[in-house]
């Protein structure tokens, strides 16, 4: 049984757009049987945050190639990319690649 | 100057690396610091030597190519987005490093406002533009803002190449340095050293520069409704997203080459990315323009003669660009752009994209295996512009048509063109289609048609094949 917990999810280079352009959200995850990890909190995004378009952010259950994502200011693949615990107070930072030049 | 050919070795390891590196690993440079970031395959850096990777690649690019002489006015295309923003900071850092290791060139900035193409509205527009100016001030470079409808006021002059000196061989860039390098010990001795880009002595450049004396119009005043109408117009009369992006990049260069011109710039920097080139050479072969990659991908393109085009952030995939001005807050803008929220197939751009970054997820050295094939490319001699007098080009992209010009899409059948301008519009097949423009009319590519079927090939009439 996880424990409800609070992180800070946060939209950059140009993901924003598709949460009516708000880059921050503190958000409070409920608590649930399964242990919170990014494949469980994409799907929370999915279902909460996002507004339009899921292909542009979500493909499969993992983010869309070209969306960096970094927890705590390091590189997810440092952290075990989806399998990462999420942990209280933590930041997560997805970043879109796409909107280069 | 950048020792030439100095790189970072892969960590030599016996077995293959491990797909995921884990935290519990140690930088692969320096040992000690806690990864943050994963280049490549593999590579694990920690904060400070990812930032001295990022710059030394900068550096290196720049000194392996050896284009840019000291003193010479650079010309960086800003957009606002991350790889182009990277590029002004690394300029900006460069030039302000008190060491011989110092960038020695004086840069400019221009910022092109596509907002009218992209269907902002004028509220939008002005509110990115005011970010911009915000960050332009900042930066402290001389800019210019020019909004994409002034294209319709730029002078045919902007569609012909300049023959300019052939490129210097090694001993004159050597030599031009060393030059350099004694004016600045004969200037630090009198005294004058203080701002390091004012040392030639020979153009006072006033510094920050918010209005352009020689431009009519100038970047306060917003272009006028008409215009953006016209604009908007001449975009929505092209059939498909592709064919506007082309049209969009099209414009945007002569733009630039204009702006370039006008001031005196001899360079002009664009911040294309190794991941954005990779994707470009593919969508470009998938365009009919596989003749021109060397241009369109390569360090420099000289198609425009007097003023090349240089790529400075060839070598820096869009995650070290993301991660770079994440980690060391360099300040970018976010437009939206013709083909944001687009859906996968909108324009080849957009399935090329998708098609390279999955294929990259999936096997980590596609971009670079890309990028280093562009690398491999070589321009035909007989195309370069110094060669003597340029054949005919095309009137949107500017490279020599590498076709026979008796089948070019000529629309008016010799003579000089008409001094009236008036609208073509203009059918092709493929690559430039649908388009009505202002200007005299002149050759065209022929975009590729569908691959000839070999003589004798037919399918029913094939016995090797049963049923």
């Amino acid at each position: 049984m996880a424990a409800p917990l609070s992180v800070e999810v946060e939209f950059g280079g140009g993901a924003e757009l598709l949460f009516d352009g708000v880059k921050k959200h503190q958000v409070t995850l409920p608590g649930q049987e399964e242990p919170w990890d990014i494949r469980n909190l994409l799907v929370w995004i999915k279902k909460n945050l996002l507004k339009e378009r899921p292909e542009l952010f979500i493909q499969g259950d993992s983010v869309r190639p070209g969306i960096l994502v970094l927890i705590n200011d390091a590189d997810w693949e440092l952290l075990g990319e989806l399998d990462y615990q999420l942990q209280d107070q933590d930041s997560i930072l997805f970043i879109s690649t796409l909107h280069g030049g | 100057m950048c020792q030439v050919g100095e790189d970072y070795a892969e960590p030599a390891s016996e077995e293959p690396p491990p797909r995921q590196p884990g935290r519990e690993q140690k930088c692969v440079k320096c040992k000690e610091g806690l990864p943050v970031v994963v280049i490549r395959a593999g590579d694990a850096f920690c904060r400070d030597c990812f930032k001295a990777f990022y710059i030394h690649k900068f550096r290196a690019v720049l000194g392996k190519n050896r284009l840019i002489f000291p003193g010479e006015k650079v010309l960086l295309a800003w957009s606002g987005g991350p790889s182009s923003s990277s590029m002004v900071w690394q300029v900006l850092e460069g030039l302000s490093r008190e060491s011989a290791k110092r960038l020695r060139f004086v840069p400019g900035i221009v910022c092109i406002d596509e907002g009218a193409a992209c269907g902002l509205s004028p509220e939008a527009r002005a509110k990115a533009l005011a970010e911009m100016k915000l960050i332009l001030q900042t930066v402290g470079f001389p800019w210019h803002v020019v909004a994409l409808e002034e294209v319709f006021d730029l002078p045919p002059s902007v569609l012909r190449c300049f023959a300019q000196e052939p490129v210097g061989t090694e001993g004159a860039y050597k030599a031009a340095v060393d030059s350099f390098l004694q004016q600045q010990h004969v200037l630090g001795a009198e005294g004058a050293g203080d701002s390091p880009s004012l040392a030639q002595g020979e153009e006072q450049l006033s510094w920050p520069c918010t209005q352009d004396p020689q431009n009519p119009q100038s970047p306060d005043r917003p272009p006028t409704a008409a215009q953006t109408e016209a604009l908007s117009r001449l975009f929505d009369s092209v059939k498909t997203l592709t064919a506007k992006e082309e049209l969009l990049q099209a414009l945007r260069t002569h733009l630039i080459l204009h702006v370039a011109r006008t001031h005196g710039y001899s360079k002009v920097m664009t911040g294309d990315s190794c991941t954005r080139l990779a994707i470009k050479l593919m969508t470009s072969l998938a365009l009919g323009r596989g003749a021109f990659l060397a241009w369109d991908t390569g360090f420099s393109d000289e198609r425009h003669g007097d003023v090349v085009v240089v790529r400075p952030m060839r070598e820096h995939t869009l995650k070290e660009v993301a991660f770079y001005n994440h980690l060391f807050a360099v300040p970018s803008v976010f437009t939206p752009a013709l083909d944001t929220k687009a859906p996968e197939k909108a324009s080849i751009h957009r399935l090329m994209e998708a098609f390279m970054l999955r294929l990259q997820d999936q096997f980590p050295s596609t971009v670079s295996t890309v990028y280093r094939t562009s690398e491999k490319l070589v321009k035909a001699p007989r195309d370069g512009c110094a060669a003597g007098p340029p054949g005919p080009r095309c009137l949107l992209c500017m490279c020599a048509l590498d076709i026979d010009t008796a089948g070019a899409a000529l629309l008016s059948q010799g003579g000089p063109p008409s001094p009236r301008h008036r609208a073509a519009v203009l059918r092709l097949p493929c690559e430039h289609e649908g388009l009505a423009l202002p200007g005299p009319p002149a050759a065209l590519h022929l975009g590729r048609g569908p691959a000839p079927q070999p003589e004798g090939l037919h399918r029913a009439a094939d016995p090797g094949v049963p049923g």
